[in-house]
């Protein structure tokens, strides 16, 4: 049932982003001028890390893309909301964790889709990496758009108004990008500025990723990458799923 | 024999200015079969209390059963036995006729060829079927309220409720939607639980009124019962004696729109 369910809900929502194909190139925009006109600014500098600084920068942006673009995610619920619609799909048998996972399964695909354009853009600014962790990056994009994406959702139905999510999302998105070296690696700052961003879950993405970039695959960064992104991804969507089911009050 | 049961069914919302009893308090049956009408000014607690019966909102106290399964142990069945239409309604504007309904059906585990053909029936019943591949955004008041409507009839539902079904419709259309509320009664032997503005609505629709007050239950009656008990005599207004019930003054009324 809840796999009937959760497909139900993917389909609808991905029928929904393919209606609307300016969106979703919209979505790489940014990421792509960064890549565009601030990378070629590093490809000079010691970064400190293996590599080319493309293998520093393009892991970063990918996170970026997920980061960005999964946080607002909730916009559409606020619409949604709006027109009754979530409402409506509540009082049907259908299941609460697929009415999110269904969306957020959405989001990580078209999230996925975005990354692969932004990567294919980077090989041709100069970027060299392993296929694997290439597709590794994918990965972790996929689990970073799961988990914010729910989040997103939860504090969409939280809040419920557009004025109130936007600030939210932007106070909270801000710092995150800052503090977790998406740009540049925090090794690079002074030490109370990289104590700071280990308290940053995303900062032990970026470092993971930044790894399979190089093809290091078996190293602590990524283990705690790993962790770090599963154990983020279970508490989210539970978070989600809970505001799912009881939403309303 | 009722089919909806509650006992001091009750919901408090907590804000940051303290508690708020939106309902404090219902007790009502409605019969198998009947088109119960739920009046009460702004404010009263109609719509949390539709919240509550259609499992959207959990109450705070009290219990309930609607067609016989617990609202509070048994959603699910309450689910399956009701539909819902919401004030706001609740389509995606982007999206077609013919896939809302389809992917409805498919919300209460239709196979994909069963939910196309319900999908067809209902376009059928509802006088939906020229619009089928139109854009719900397209649609007028009166043909966008049949949709709503047939979207919470696409599992037969024993209990339906609706929601202020004819705010902002034309004469015409709020016609056509009394006929068909009726015909659903009548033909299907669906109950049906709406909440209206409209006293004339209300007086030509239902076999029985609950007028709710403040969180509470303040009469309830067939539309001549009540007249005759709080208007004083049968040929009083429903607009009297909806203002006697709730104990709103008659010189506020003349001031007050038609619809309270």
């Amino acid at each position: 049932m809840l796999l009937h369910d959760t497909g139900l809900i993917y389909g609808r929502y991905l029928r929904q982003s393919l209606r609307s194909r300016f969106a979703l190139l919209f979505g790489v925009l940014m990421p792509l001028l960064y890549l565009l006109f601030f990378g070629p600014l590093l490809t000079g500098l010691p970064l400190g890390g293996q590599g080319s600084s493309w293998q520093v920068l393009v892991p970063g942006l990918l996170l970026q893309l997920g980061l960005f673009g999964a946080s607002f995610a909730g916009f559409s619920v606020i619409i949604e909301n709006g027109q009754g619609v979530v409402e409506r799909m509540r009082v049907t048998p259908v299941s609460r964790l697929a009415l999110l996972l269904g969306r957020v399964l959405r989001d990580a695909t078209v999230f996925a889709f975005q990354a692969v354009l932004l990567v294919l853009a980077a090989v041709v600014m100069g970027l060299r990496a392993p296929l694997p962790g290439v597709l590794i990056g994918f990965a972790f994009v996929a689990l970073l758009t799961v988990s914010l994406a729910s989040l997103s959702y939860a504090l969409a139905m939280k809040v419920r108004t557009p004025q109130e999510f936007g600030p939210a999302v932007n106070a909270l998105t801000m710092p995150s990008m800052l503090l977790s070296g998406l740009m540049l690696p925090m090794t690079l700052g002074p030490a109370w500025l990289d104590v700071l961003s280990h308290l940053m879950p995303f900062r032990y993405l970026v470092d993971a990723v930044r790894d399979a970039y190089v093809g290091s695959y078996a190293t602590p960064h990524m283990l705690y990458g790993v962790v770090v992104a599963l154990v983020l991804t279970a508490l989210a969507v539970t978070v989600g799923t809970r505001v799912f089911r009881t939403a309303g009050a | 024999m009722a089919i909806i049961s509650t006992a001091g069914l009750a919901r408090t919302f907590a804000t940051k200015r303290g508690p708020v009893e939106a309902v404090r308090g219902i007790d009502l049956t409605v019969r198998e079969g009947e088109i119960l009408g739920f009046l009460g000014p702004n404010g009263a607690g109609k719509t949390t209390t539709l919240r509550m019966l259609t499992t959207l909102l959990s109450p705070t106290g009290g219990a309930a059963t609607v067609a016989g399964h617990d609202l509070a142990t048994d959603p699910a069945g309450v689910r399956a036995a009701c539909g819902y239409v919401a004030q706001s309604g609740g389509v995606d504007a982007r999206i077609t006729v013919r896939e809302e309904l389809v992917t409805q059906g498919r919300l209460y585990r239709l196979s994909r060829a069963r939910a196309v053909e319900r999908a067809g029936e209902l376009a059928h019943d509802l006088d939906l079927t020229e619009l089928l591949d139109r854009r719900c955004g397209a649609l007028s008041g009166g043909q966008r309220r049949r949709l709503d409507i047939a979207m919470a009839l696409t599992h037969r539902p024993e209990v339906l409720f609706l929601d202020e079904p004819t705010t902002g419709l034309d004469p015409g259309s709020r016609a056509d939607l009394w006929d068909l509320v009726r015909r659903l009664r009548d033909e299907q032997g669906t109950t049906v639980f709406l909440t209206t503005h409209y006293l004339d609505e209300a007086d030509a629709l239902s076999d029985r009124l609950v007028v709710v007050d403040r969180g509470v239950v303040a009469a309830e009656g067939t539309p001549a019962a009540l007249k005759l008990e709080y208007g004083g005599s049968l040929d009083a207004s429903l607009q009297d004696t909806f203002l006697a019930v709730t104990g709103r003054s008659a010189a506020l009324a003349d001031a007050a729109p038609v619809a309270v």
